[in-house]
């Protein structure tokens, strides 16, 4: 029998990577908040890869961070093996990663929210969810007890209808073998949000001690080892090594003589799955040239023997995953412990929402994570963060708070989830930011801890301490602008075995760091005054020196577009009825609704007229008021 | 709508008019007209007041390329509410054309269509009930620029730009994919492979926009005169040019009175040549105007043919005019080779250069004058169904491509990091893809699917 259990100001509906944010967020930011799971033993699950971060997904964390989020806490908590990836490629793509303990990773998400203030952690699957008539939402759980709510995020991840497939094999599952939310779909389609059907995927794991590591190659962590968090408290070291193997003609080979048995190729799956997380059939089919794939073998904790075999995501029938996997060098008689599968799931169309993550047409209901239409853990948790914000927001009849493109990876997440919408799972790159020498990784707490204070979700005790740091950024910086050093054999030995010019008169150090082939660390024996400080700060200074030119350029076009994104378009505004917009303009920008010109701007579709004549429109509706 | 650029354009139709009108708008007007134009009078337009016309000469650099008229309107009483400065030049569209290309090098950017129309509106210039005609002009000349971009994209132009683009996009995909996934065994970047690709892609936009002037003469036509003393032979040259007599040719000095002007295609190259009277001191009034409108000409022409008697020695007229010609583009013409030769040709080529040697009479030297004009035209050897950029908007995306490409490249040439190297050709694949209009960053996400096989 139906009975009413309790009220919040927010219900999050899912504790995945997501739904862990939105929770934390709207609890810390003062809302009385209840985060839902299907099973409380795998809050905060890694069923997909048992590591966080990795290029520009390192953005994203740190960027979580610096507004006072988890990920990174939880990530320095548990990691097995740290590592900045591209080291060598530029600043702007140096790109943190970390092979975490998976079940540890869980216990310390759960037991975070279990400790936090204002917020419930309940195991209950989500039925119904509608409308009630003051314009709350009232949901119902399996066991019929009745929820209500002012807002409601809706994180569910991969257990949306989730249907998992292995060969011809498929049948409703969540992830890892968990119960799927299936009535909940139904409901949402009752309300009419559009929902469609994206799939992923997941390799095998197999069992440690079967695994012939003699012949492979040892990839070890990083010696100097840089945290996710900026106000990390955790001696982070490297705990277990990772491996690396590769596919060979005979692995090709037997893929091929069974493709007909992958439900992929034999149509059974619809669902549009991800460009850049190909199954393996899928890569030897569209890479045919390419003798041999990578393979990684990583640890997934300390307390278990479970390898995860990156690389070799699949949905061949089990028996076909078997006999390719022991074609792989070290793996040959591997004892496979989870078989791989690809799950096919529920989600949103991104472009219903807006760029606070609240549905255009449902006050007061948010999206994040995957059912949003992303993919990934990172990219997960940086929505939750801005949906659990949002919510929270509403709720104190705050204005929600917009995530730029030229401030954040989180921005630029967002904005193309909900401007550009997606076709297959949305992954971030470096490459999709137009700012990436701004939106660094080592300089997301610039860019975001004072939002982060201003919000409140980072202290002020936090706050200081990034001042502080800042301070010592400009005495630095004023520093070198003044050290002259004077040339001397050592030095022009130096500068001469670094492919560089010797000098003749004394120059500034500004100068000398400006040169690509210099550092900090060269210059040290030359610079004999300089202060004791943290690593991070002379890397800012340095950074800020060497690409001053590149950082002044993209500042520009941020000016540039800030002109057009300060323009609101009214939420009500009826496209139909402005003269001169073209008809697939008005349809793109119905759908979309942007809230702002730079945003219709991006737009495809919308071309620099149309947005000449949304400009002569607002003008025209100022004069009218 | 507070509009940080500076716009201009050319706001009389375009051919030949009598007079050209450059319109600039925004708030740097005054001082991008102080680039290029100086009044005789010494004042800088912007300490002029509003409402004023000014009389003074356009510049290119130091060279002076035209008398203007300069007018000023300050912010607000303009037709756009901003300051507004108008050129008026003597038409021709070859003039015309360049006085605009100086104006958006010196710090105005193209107009959008209906550009001047929108910022008066949004300056509150116009009534409310003007707001739907502008906001439906503005949707039509939209809808003509989008079909100019289609029209665009079949021609050879875009094939031009696409395959620099293909390179660059290739090669940001490349650079993307090895940053994105270092773990997936993607090929490092050669650096000599990407100097080849990033300077290809220079010579390429820079042919284009080399071509840009050939290109206009060839499809539009450059102005050119004939000039030279009386009875030199200038309406036989105009008419061997021409194929028919159009100019009254006699034996007697002064016959032509005024400038007869002739369109002709010389090699492919379109010049609209002006006969012009014969330079000399006269006292006959109507023949003195005819003489001041030659100078006239001769000042403003792209190219000057001057024209020399073999079978005389040099006069002061003669002195005269190669001291005028002196440093314009111009090509020495001696007339009369089928006379005996009594003039000073070494002169003449130390002043002026290399002379041609003709008889117009008898149409002796056609073939090399044709070859000496096409050449410093640039129009020798242009393949009109090459690429060619076709307005001063295109020209300008492969500017700013143009100079991303070399910021690229200085980058890469002083060794660092390939993030910074990227962001540049980014920028350079944005502007070439404006002319299509298409996004840089989805365009090469989808490149890095596409090519390369990465991913867990």
């Amino acid at each position: 029998m139906e009975y009413f259990a309790k009220d919040y100001d927010v219900i999050v509906i899912g504790a995945g990577h997501a739904g862990i944010e939105a929770a934390l967020a709207s609890a810390r930011l003062g809302c009385n908040t209840c985060i839902f799971t299907i099973n409380l033993d795998w809050v905060g699950n890694m069923p997909c890869n048992p590591s966080i971060g990795g290029t520009s997904k390192g953005h994203l964390v740190r960027e979580i961070d610096a507004l006072g989020g988890e990920m990174g806490k939880a990530a320095d908590a548990n990691t097995l093996q740290s590592r900045m990836l591209n080291l060598g490629k530029g600043p702007a793509v140096h790109s943190l990663r970390a092979q975490i303990d998976r079940r540890n990773y869980s216990g310390y998400m759960k037991h975070t929210l279990e400790r936090q203030e204002n917020l419930d952690l309940r195991q209950a699957e989500i039925v119904e969810i509608k409308y009630t008539e003051n314009n709350k939402m009232q949901l119902k759980t399996h066991l019929e007890a009745l929820y209500t709510a002012k807002c409601v995020i809706l994180a569910t991840g991969t257990f949306l209808s989730g249907k998992v497939y292995v060969g011809d094999v498929s049948f409703e599952s969540g992830p890892d073998g968990m119960f799927p939310a299936n009535k909940l779909g139904a409901s949402l389609k009752e309300l009419g949000l559009p929902l469609r059907r994206f799939k992923t995927g997941t390799p095998s794991r197999v069992n440690r001690r079967s695994v012939n590591y003699s012949i492979l190659e040892l990839q070890n962590g990083d010696d100097r080892i840089v945290p996710f968090s900026f106000d990390n408290k955790y001696d982070i070291k490297n705990k277990l090594p990772c491996y690396v193997t590769y596919t060979n003609l005979d692995t090709k080979d037997v893929i091929l003589k069974n493709l007909h048995r992958s439900p992929l190729y034999s149509g059974k799956i619809d669902g549009k799955g991800p460009r850049y997380c190909p199954s393996i059939e899928d890569k030897i089919v569209r890479f045919a040239e390419k003798e041999r794939h990578q393979i990684f073998i990583e640890p997934c904790g300390e307390d278990t023997e479970e390898m995860y075999l990156q690389g070799l995501s699949s949905s061949l029938p089990e028996d076909v995953q078997l006999q390719f996997i022991h074609t792989i060098p070290g793996l040959e008689n591997a004892e496979t412990m989870r078989t791989a599968y690809a799950i096919e799931y529920d989600c949103v169309d991104p472009l219903a929402l807006k760029a606070s993550l609240e549905f255009n047409d449902y006050e007061g209901l948010f999206g994040a994570g995957q059912f949003n239409g992303s993919s990934g853990y990172e990219e997960a948790a940086a929505q939750g963060l801005v949906a659990g914000i949002n919510a929270a927001r509403k709720v104190k009849a705050l204005e929600p708070v917009i995530f730029e493109r030229s401030n954040s990876y989180i921005g630029t997440l967002v904005d193309d989830l909900v401007t550009k919408g997606c076709s297959d799972p949305y992954r971030m790159m470096t490459s999709r930011s137009e700012y990436r020498l701004l939106l660094r990784q080592d300089s997301a707490d610039r860019r975001l801890t004072p939002i982060g204070h201003e919000i409140g979700l980072i202290s002020d005790e936090r706050y200081e301490k990034f001042l502080h740091k800042l301070e010592l950024i400009a005495h630095e910086k004023e520093r070198v602008s003044k050290v002259v050093i004077s040339p001397s054999e050592e030095l022009n030995n130096m500068l001469v075995s670094r492919e560089t010019s010797p000098l003749v008169t004394g120059v500034r150090m500004t100068e000398l760091l400006k040169r690509p082939q210099l550092n900090y660390d060269l210059l040290a024996p030359f610079d004999k005054d300089r202060p004791d400080l943290p690593y991070e700060i002379f890397e800012q200074v340095e950074i800020d020196t060497k690409y001053d030119g590149y950082i002044k350029r993209q500042q520009a076009q941020i000016n540039e577009m800030h002109r057009l994104e300060v323009k609101l378009l009214p939420e009500n505004i009826d496209y139909n009825s402005i003269i001169g917009l073209r008809l697939e303009a008005r349809e793109k920008l119905t759908k979309v609704r942007p809230q702002n010109i730079g945003q219709a701007s991006r737009i495809s579709g919308v071309s620099p007229s149309d947005i000449s004549v949304l400009l002569i429109y607002l003008e025209k509706e100022r004069r009218n008021d | 709508m507070t509009e940080q650029t500076t716009i201009a354009a050319i706001s009389t139709p375009m051919g030949t008019g009598g007079v050209g009108i450059i319109r600039i708008s925004g708030e740097n007007a005054f001082s991008v007209a102080d680039r290029i134009f100086k009044a005789y009078s010494s004042i800088k337009m912007i300490d002029s007041d509003g409402y004023r016309a000014h009389f003074g000469r356009v510049f290119e650099g130091e060279k002076a390329l035209d008398e203007a008229i300069c007018l000023v309107f300050k912010a607000p009483k303009s037709y756009t509410g901003e300051n507004v400065v108008e050129i008026n030049c003597h038409g021709g569209i070859f003039l015309t054309k360049k006085v605009l290309k100086l104006v958006l090098e010196n710090g105005a950017v193209p107009a959008m269509p209906g550009e001047f129309t929108k910022r008066a509106f949004l300056n509150g210039k116009m009534d409310l009930s003007e707001a739907e005609s502008v906001m439906t002009l503005i949707s039509a000349q939209g809808e003509q620029g989008i079909n100019a971009a289609y029209n665009l994209l079949e021609g050879s132009l875009s094939k031009k730009i696409s395959e620099i683009n293909e390179t660059l996009l290739s090669t940001a995909a490349h650079i993307s994919a090895w940053v994105d996934y270092p773990d997936e065994e993607i090929e490092d970047i050669d650096n000599n492979k990407m100097q080849y690709i990033i300077n290809t892609a220079i010579c390429g936009i820079s042919e284009l926009l080399d071509k840009y002037d050939s290109g206009i003469a060839v499809t539009t036509g450059v102005e050119a005169a004939i000039v030279g003393k009386p009875n030199v032979g200038k309406s036989t040259l105009m008419n061997l040019l021409s194929g028919y007599d159009k100019s009254i040719v006699t034996e007697i000095e002064g016959t032509t009175r005024d400038v007869v002007e002739e369109t002709i295609n010389l090699d492919g190259c379109i010049l609209r040549i002006s006969d012009t009277a014969g330079m000399r001191e006269t006292d006959d009034i109507v023949e003195k105007i005819g003489v001041e409108r030659s100078r006239q000409k001769l000042e403003r022409a792209a190219i000057i043919f001057a024209l020399f008697d073999s079978s005389n020695e040099l006069t002061e007229e003669d002195y005269e005019l190669i001291k005028l010609c002196k440093g314009k583009t111009v090509v020495p013409v001696i007339n009369k080779t089928d006379l005996e030769s009594k003039i000073d040709k070494e002169y003449i080529e130390n002043e002026l250069g290399k002379v041609i040697e003709i008889s117009a009479k008898c149409g002796n030297g056609y073939n090399e004058f044709c070859e000496t004009v096409t050449t410093i035209l640039g129009t020798k050897n242009f393949d009109t169904t090459s690429a060619m950029l076709a307005n001063e908007r295109q020209r300008l995306c492969c500017e700013k491509a143009l100079s991303s490409l070399r910021d690229a490249k200085s980058a890469l040439d002083c060794g660092l990091t390939l993030d910074a190297i990227e962001i540049c050709i980014d920028d350079a694949i944005s502007s070439l893809l404006e002319l299509t209009g298409q996004r840089a960053s989805e365009a090469v996400v989808d490149e890095v699917f596409r090519q390369f096989c990465v991913g867990k």
